[in-house]
């Protein structure tokens, strides 16, 4: 197995992968098992928002793998994440059936009260679970495919693809927004009651869709570590340093790029489909310029080029998010202003970096 | 008895004005003792019965004294009372028992008096009728041509076949232009009823191209109704011509609030254009120096509040000076460790707009600011009745391209200007002839941004004033810059009116919010095709990419 071989040499990759099995592991367990009283029960709070915090480190790697190893930095990777979310969403707003508050069995609520008579055409066949996940996979990678596919083969690079990534979410935002794009508008879609027969609310769903998240944060983990030490992967780094050269060469860079990119949306969008169940809630926000590029500081604050430091960036970034905003909510975005500005001037290599020792300079 | 003999004191005082007053009215308008011809008039309007209240009526509205307007006003609106004691024609203002008083002739307030020592001077349906048009009437004949302007236009809506012998009248003696052109469009409307269909024709050709409203309606009805071939003819061909022509002034219209939408992006990412184009630093903090110089503009409003407009012109060099500042600020303190890495530049210039964002918000609170607007700024000019221009969007588009063009000659003419294009084109061969590239970095950053905070002060007067005001503009000046060509003024200028033009003419149709759904699609489309923009140009930036 190759990828036992890959793994060997990245000893950070163990360490992260190990303590993730264990926090898989034992969180559901604490939750399930230890009764209320005892110390080390974890409750489902927590359990919910350690979840999410996996979601993002999966966001996280997909950054990373573009941005790190290939060298594109999108600032709307937000836009597949959400996208994930909503195929998700869609999925979860047709099992409420006539449980919602107007009771119809086929429209979702907000539908009823826009006084929509029929069911859009693109909510269709989400009343069936496989159907959601492979749109969860295949509407963030098309539309992935299709922006690359023409940003590529123009050769758009650099701060210009930047602000084109930027300006792609930015108008997904605007459009979602709208009421008429049948996906509820500002207020999203959120309600849900079940996922696959099982209650949202009960602790052992929750539990799953924790562990869920563990085992595709670890999925991901391994793809991405295949694909950077494969010749794919070497491939795009060698793009990130000199594209002309490789290209010069005769590789084919904007198959290259659109491929890896391709795959880093997918990946976005199945960590947005883990997240959407787990928070109970999807909306435009989601798709904000602000918070694309909230991914890339974590992969930055946690260390480029490095798979487990956009996890650890990821969880560290996010784990003082969730403090702030409780603690001092006027000093969070200062926090994350400061944080942007240092890292980059003082940290270029993030925390792994002060960690790892110095490597050959690329 | 006493009472009594007061009354009837009275009534015999006015018997004997109402006797003598043909002789008086007659012979001339100054009475042998003092009284005036209107003085009479309102005696008899004041007391006599409603046939002598019509004639005292109809000599005051034929009379051209100034005070008859409002008088005649009050009767109609049941203002108008005597004081029973002597008889005084007053106005009343105010409501209750207790009412506050003026006399018609002098003018003077006389303070308040119980309600019931006053007795109303009422009228009757057919009075009240004449009096609407008489009160039409009088302001034809006022000696102010506004007035009479607002006279025939309120007549307009009140036409009747007999207004044709009044209006050929005021035809005849009517100076002003403007006043007689509107009195012909009346004339015409009432023409268009006329049961000769020479009459409706000449009607049709007096109507010819004029856009008011009315007269569009009135056409329209005529269609319906008309028998007469030639002159059906001639009407459909004038409604289309008017038709033709309200079309074209909404085109007009339409591409004014383009160029408006336009130029405010131009000023918003002007500044832009030359941080990023010139020297080649993405500044993401750019859309918060606009806001540094939104809210310089509010705190020198809230430091003046009585001289709005001056705080608005003091605001200009102030908010160029806070946001030139600042950008020195930080590319001194952040921008110049990052160069050559414009990702890294990219995402730090974003922490500092998230600091600045969150600064402001803790400063004046998150919620919106509002900035005044001076009062020359206010209003509209109405070109036509169907095409008006917003004067604070004619300011602001004539302000854009003012900047505009302070901007390219500081460029193309003064001696920093020489030396920025000169870094810009090659570096190193600028500093081998000994130019300070470094201060010039920091000068070029400080310009684009004081343009900024320029740009700012426009926008406080359109927009409210918030911590979000610079986010909502970032990613459209990016779309302008880059569709316009980096590092290019002009095509910055070009794009922003072309986007703005385009932005307004796919509204009607597809609502805002996906009219700027498609631009940015279409932009992502047209960097496809054209990577560098609508007017490439060589520099550093466009080296480097």
């Amino acid at each position: 197995m190759k990828i036992l071989r890959y793994l060997k040499t990245d000893i950070g990759g163990m360490i992260t992968l190990g303590l993730l099995a264990l926090v898989t592991i034992i969180v559901p367990i604490c939750n399930l098992l230890v009764p209320e009283t005892s110390g080390l029960h974890v409750s489902t709070f927590t359990m919910t928002l350690l979840g999410k915090y996996l979601c993002y480190g999966l966001l996280a790697i997909s950054v990373d793998l573009i941005w790190g190893y290939l060298g594109i930095l999108s600032l709307g990777q937000g836009a597949f994440f959400a996208l994930g979310g909503y195929a998700m969403g869609m999925y979860l707003m047709r099992q409420i059936g006539s449980r919602g508050v107007y009771g119809n069995p086929l429209l979702p609520d907000f539908m009823v009260f826009l006084n929509w008579q029929h069911l859009p055409w693109f909510w269709h066949g989400f009343q069936w679970f496989w159907f959601a996940m492979l749109m969860v996979v295949l509407v963030p990678g098309l539309l992935a495919a299709v922006f690359g596919w023409f940003a590529f083969r123009s050769r758009v690079t650099g701060v210009y693809l930047s602000i084109m990534t930027q300006a792609l979410t930015y108008a997904l935002m605007l459009a979602f927004y709208r009421n008429e794009m049948g996906f509820g508008g500002n207020n999203g879609l959120t309600d849900f009651k079940d996922i696959l027969g099982f209650s949202l609310q009960t602790d052992a769903t929750r539990a799953g869709l924790f562990i869920a998240s563990g085992l595709a944060l670890a999925a991901g983990y391994l793809s991405c570590l295949y694909i950077t030490r494969s010749r794919l992967g070497k491939l795009s780094t060698a793009i990130r340093d000199q594209e002309d050269r490789v290209r010069f060469i005769g590789y084919r860079v904007e198959n290259i790029k659109l491929w890896i990119f391709t795959f880093a949306a997918i990946l976005a969008g199945i960590a947005g489909a883990l997240y959407v169940p787990q928070v109970g809630i999807i909306n435009p926000n989601e798709f904000s310029p602000l918070a694309s590029i909230e991914m890339v500081v974590w992969v930055a604050v946690g260390g480029r080029a490095t798979l487990y430091g956009a996890v650890v960036g990821a969880l560290l970034v996010n784990y003082a998010k969730s403090y702030l905003t409780v603690a001092m909510p006027d000093a969070w975005l200062f926090a994350l202003g400061a944080l942007f500005v240092l890292v980059t001037l003082l940290l270029p290599r993030g925390i792994t970096g002060l960690l790892r020792k110095k490597e050959a300079n690329r | 008895m006493v009472l009594l003999s007061s009354r009837w004191r009275c009534r015999l005082l006015c018997f004997l004005t109402i006797l003598l007053l043909p002789v008086l009215g007659v012979v001339s308008s100054q009475a042998a003792d003092g009284t005036t011809q209107f003085e009479q008039d309102v005696a008899l309007l004041v007391h006599g019965n409603f046939r002598q209240k019509e004639t005292a009526m109809d000599k005051i509205a034929a009379g051209n004294d100034p005070r008859a307007e409002q008088l005649l006003r009050a009767l109609l609106g049941g203002k108008l009372y005597r004081v029973k004691k002597d008889g005084t024609p007053v106005y009343v203002t105010g409501t209750g028992s207790r009412v506050s008083i003026t006399a018609v002739l002098s003018g003077k307030d006389l303070g308040t008096v119980k309600k019931r020592t006053l007795k109303k001077i009422t009228i009757n349906n057919r009075l009240r009728g004449k009096l609407r048009g008489e009160l039409a009437l009088l302001g034809l004949r006022s000696p102010d041509p506004g007035k009479r302007l607002a006279a025939v236009n309120k007549l307009m809506t009140s036409l009747n076949p007999e207004s044709i012998k009044v209006l050929e009248q005021l035809i005849k003696t009517e100076t002003n232009g403007k006043v007689r052109k509107e009195l012909l469009t009346a004339r015409a409307i009432v023409m268009l009823k006329d049961p000769d269909s020479n009459t409706r024709l000449q009607a049709l050709t007096d109507l010819e191209g004029n856009l008011r409203p009315t007269v569009k309606n009135e056409l329209a009805r005529l269609l319906d109704r008309e028998k007469d071939k030639k002159v059906r003819q001639k009407g459909e061909a004038v409604l289309a011509s008017i038709n033709a022509k309200i079309a074209l002034y909404n085109t007009i219209e339409k591409i004014f609030f383009g160029l408006s939408l336009g130029s405010v992006l131009v000023l918003a990412a002007i500044g832009l254009a030359i941080t990023f184009g010139v020297i080649g630093v993405i500044n993401m903090a750019h859309g918060e120096l606009i806001m540094l110089g939104a809210y310089t503009t509010y705190v020198i409003q809230q430091f003046m509040p009585a001289s709005i407009g001056l705080a608005l012109v003091l605001a200009i060099p102030a908010a160029f000076i806070v946001s030139g500042l600042a950008g020195i600020l930080i590319e001194r303190t952040v921008i110049r460790f990052l160069y050559g890495r414009p990702l890294e530049t990219l995402l730090a210039t974003f922490g500092i707009s998230l600091i600045l964002q969150q600064s402001v918000r803790t400063i004046f609170s998150p919620l919106n600011r509002s900035v005044s607007s001076p009062a020359w700024m206010s209003g509209s000019l109405q070109l036509n009745p169907v095409l008006s221009l917003t004067v604070n969007r004619l300011t602001i588009l004539v302000f854009a391209l003012l900047v505009f063009a302070a901007l390219y000659m500081i460029l193309k003419k003064s001696a920093i200007g020489l030396q920025v294009r000169a870094v810009a084109q090659n570096r190193s061969m600028a500093r081998a002839m000994g130019i300070r590239a470094a201060r010039v970095d920091a000068l070029t950053f400080g310009l684009g941004s004081g343009i900024a905070g320029i740009a700012g002060v426009a926008l406080s007067q359109l927009t409210n004033v918030g911590p979000n005001l610079g986010q909502s503009y970032i990613i459209d000046s990016f779309m302008v810059v880059v569709f316009g060509g980096v590092g290019n003024l002009w095509g910055t200028l070009v794009g922003g009116l072309t986007l703005g033009v385009a932005n307004k003419f796919i509204e009607p149709w597809t609502g805002a919010v996906l009219a700027k759904i498609l631009i940015l699609v279409f932009i992502i489309l047209f960097i496809q095709k054209r990577p560098q923009g609508l007017f490439p140009q060589k520099g550093r930036a466009g080296a480097a990419s």
